[in-house]
């Protein structure tokens, strides 16, 4: 874990879908070099909390610093401009697409040559830079050509991944990306995510999965009922105190109360999800 | 990204081995194989009913008869790899041409002009009908349905009370009817075979410098040979007739040149990439709208092409132009060749393969003189059996694990 200044930071974040808080005043932060599993129970905010990050929903309240300057983030532009990059649980690859053209979609590399629309794409070097990229990740694909459809569900996140790391982006938000994983696609994209670090990015990984985050993350932020409900050092803590974090057992009173506010929050979170 | 490990490792990993090259080569080139193989069937079988089939002459005819259902067609290929469809294209094609015949006939205009005019026709058509489906999220079913009777009531209001035009300009009737001499048949065949070395050649070299695997060279040279042998027994077939037409250049020009812009472009990859998921490509940031707008244009563009090339082999323009079973025939010859009506799968060089398919069914039933009837029901059952083998051949890649 480093130990350098946050390079990411949400101070007394609030978010509010009607009459619902989603988010209540989070503090929240990731270095440079740092994997952090945020975990919490269905609707506990954490979905709310990446797309406040990824710019989808503005943040009600609150400030988000990135490398120590005080940012906005409005719309998803922002957070691409200041260097955040999110790997969304659906992945959206194009499934007919070979995986180079996956990566560079949107933008894609053209020969020099005259007019915008008539250049033609440079496709040698775009497989070349993807080659690169992947070896230098140790991503194993059969084929840089062969279409993303025909790929493991592994291969797929690790390429969802990947090309996150095109635009050289300082932050990484993982939203579940081992959901729907079988046991060795799960430990490749767990490997990939500790690449992540050792090049020095924050990363963000959600999970429900604790063996999960245990394996691969240094801190462990939980999030209950859009609170801030604790934060572990992965190394000094057990599976028992996170789940009792995410469940509130044990911080007595609240329990009857919580239950009936987790399932506004839930039923809120899916609609605008929906949305 | 860390210069270190370039150069060594893609050798090492995530690149084609010899295998997969096979598996790529099969598979990628299976359904234009079975293209090839279904026409070479139908050739066979035409010519041994009736052996003027493949005659020089009627080998002439029907590139004269494909050109106007290949350029629509290509416009269509583009609209089903958005894993759209296009029922307005005939109606289209008849109203471009009429627009055109109308200014250059009633009108005096010159005759660049009017067909200059009768492809904005096309174009202008197209971009509404894409505003409109993208827009308000209408499918483009229904859009081009409205289309379809709208434009077919607009080409009896262009053409009035005469219901139909002769077209007697050389400049038009020529696009149809120009045969070039055996020498510059010859050249131009040069000019085909050495231009299509030289991008193979360059392409080749291009991955080599990028320090890329590269196919094979045995496959280049004989994706190269079987250009030049169709390309040089096509000219000699067709010089030993009437010589190789203007029409049959202007339909290979527009497949060449759609083809590059669909597979070799940032614009065609984002076609592709809206086709395969619409959701994905917006994410990326391609102005997905735009181009739907786009791709109708462009179908708009090609069926306004296709309608006076049609017109001008004709030499009129009248109220079925652009009518019967145009529309249909243009929409199942792609399908026919490869092209996956559920978007984002197909190529340009389907519109040609399908028109040549179609066309030919056509042709060797009119040389047996048989009657529409079973002409329609024939090209119904291909259409059926085409789309049948091509499900079936999906099925079996979904079972070994490939989409």
């Amino acid at each position: 874990m480093s130990d350098g200044a946050p390079l990411l930071e949400l101070e007394g974040v609030s978010k509010r879908f009607g009459p619902v808080q989603a988010l209540d005043r989070v503090d929240f932060a990731v270095r440079a070099g740092e994997v952090v599993g945020l975990v919490g129970d269905n609707g506990a905010g954490k979905s709310t909390m990446v797309k406040t990050i990824a710019g989808i929903h503005a943040a009600d309240e609150g400030t988000i610093r990135f490398e120590g300057r005080e940012v906005s983030i409005a719309k998803p532009q922002d957070a691409t401009e200041l260097g955040i990059a999110t790997v969304y649980q659906d992945l959206a690859l194009c499934d007919n697409l070979d995986v180079v053209a996956n990566l560079f979609l949107g933008r894609e590399e053209v020969s020099p040559g005259f007019g915008t629309a008539s250049r033609q794409l440079d496709e040698a070097r775009m497989e070349h830079e993807t080659g690169e990229l992947l070896s230098n990740l140790a991503v194993t694909i059969p084929s840089l050509r062969s279409e993303v459809g025909t790929l493991s569900g592994g291969q797929r996140q690790q390429v969802a991944v990947a090309r996150s790391l095109l635009g050289e982006p300082k932050v990484v938000l993982l939203d579940e990306p081992t959901a729907a994983l079988g046991v060795a696609q799960t430990a490749q994209v767990l490997n990939l995510i500790r690449r992540l670090r050792e090049r020095e990015l924050g990363v963000v990984v959600i999970s429900h999965n604790l063996v999960d985050v245990f394996e691969v993350a240094d801190r462990i932020f939980v999030l209950r009922l859009g609170r801030a409900a604790g934060e572990f050092a992965a190394e000094s803590t057990t599976e028992e105190h996170v789940v009792s974090a995410i469940t509130g057992v044990g911080s007595d009173g609240e329990k009857k109360n919580g239950v009936e506010q987790e399932l506004r929050a839930e039923s809120a979170e899916s609609g605008e999800e929906e949305r | 990204m860390s210069e270190a490990a370039a150069g060594t490792a893609e050798t090492e990993e995530g690149l084609p081995r010899p295998k997969e090259t096979i598996r790529r080569l099969v598979q990628g080139d299976l359904a234009s194989l079975r293209v090839v193989i279904g026409l070479a069937l139908i050739w066979a079988i035409f010519q041994f009913e009736n052996d003027r089939f493949l005659s020089a002459q009627n080998l002439t005819n029907l590139m004269l008869q494909i050109t106007a259902i290949g350029l629509i067609s290509v416009g269509i290929v583009y609209v089903l790899l958005l894993g759209e469809i296009d029922l307005s294209v005939g109606a289209v094609s008849g109203l471009a041409a009429a627009v055109m015949a109308v200014l250059n006939v009633k009108h005096g205009w010159n005759p660049y002009l009017a067909i200059a005019a009768a492809i904005v026709v096309g174009l202008a058509i197209g971009v509404l009908q894409g505003s409109l489906f993208s827009r308000f999220a209408v499918p483009s079913f229904v859009v081009t349905l409205a289309g379809l009777l709208a434009w077919q009531g607009a080409l009896l209001q262009v053409l009035g009370s005469t219901g139909s035009i002769n077209l007697t300009d050389p400049k038009i009737t020529g696009l149809a009817n120009t045969f070039y001499s055996d020498t510059v048949g010859w050249i131009i065949a040069a000019v085909v075979v050495g231009g299509y070395g030289a991008v193979l050649f360059l392409g080749h070299r291009r991955r080599v410098a990028a320090g890329l695997e590269s196919e094979n060279l045995a496959g280049l040279v004989v994706r190269f040979g079987l250009v030049a042998v169709v390309t040089i027994v096509a000219t000699t077939v067709l010089n030993s007739d009437r010589g190789v037409p203007l029409a049959l250049l202007i339909l290979l020009g527009f497949v060449v040149g759609m083809e590059y812009v669909v597979k070799r472009t940032g614009f065609g990859r984002h076609v592709f990439a809206v086709g395969g998921n619409a959701e994905a490509a917006r994410r990326a940031g391609i102005p997905v709208n735009a181009i739907r707008v786009a791709v109708f244009g462009i179908a708009g563009t090609m069926a306004a092409i296709g309608g006076i090339m049609a017109a001008s082999r004709l030499l009129a323009v009248n109220q079925n132009s652009g009518g019967n079973e145009l529309l249909l025939l243009a929409i199942a010859g792609p399908v026919i060749a490869g092209t996956s009506l559920f978007g984002g799968r197909g190529s340009v060089w389907t519109a040609l393969m399908g028109a040549l398919v179609i066309g030919s069914i056509s042709n060797g039933m009119d040389l047996l003189a048989l009657s529409s009837a079973v002409k329609f029901m024939v090209t119904g059952g291909v259409l059926l059996l085409a789309v049948l083998v091509d499900a079936v051949a999906r099925n079996q890649r979904s079972a070994t694990g490939r989409v």
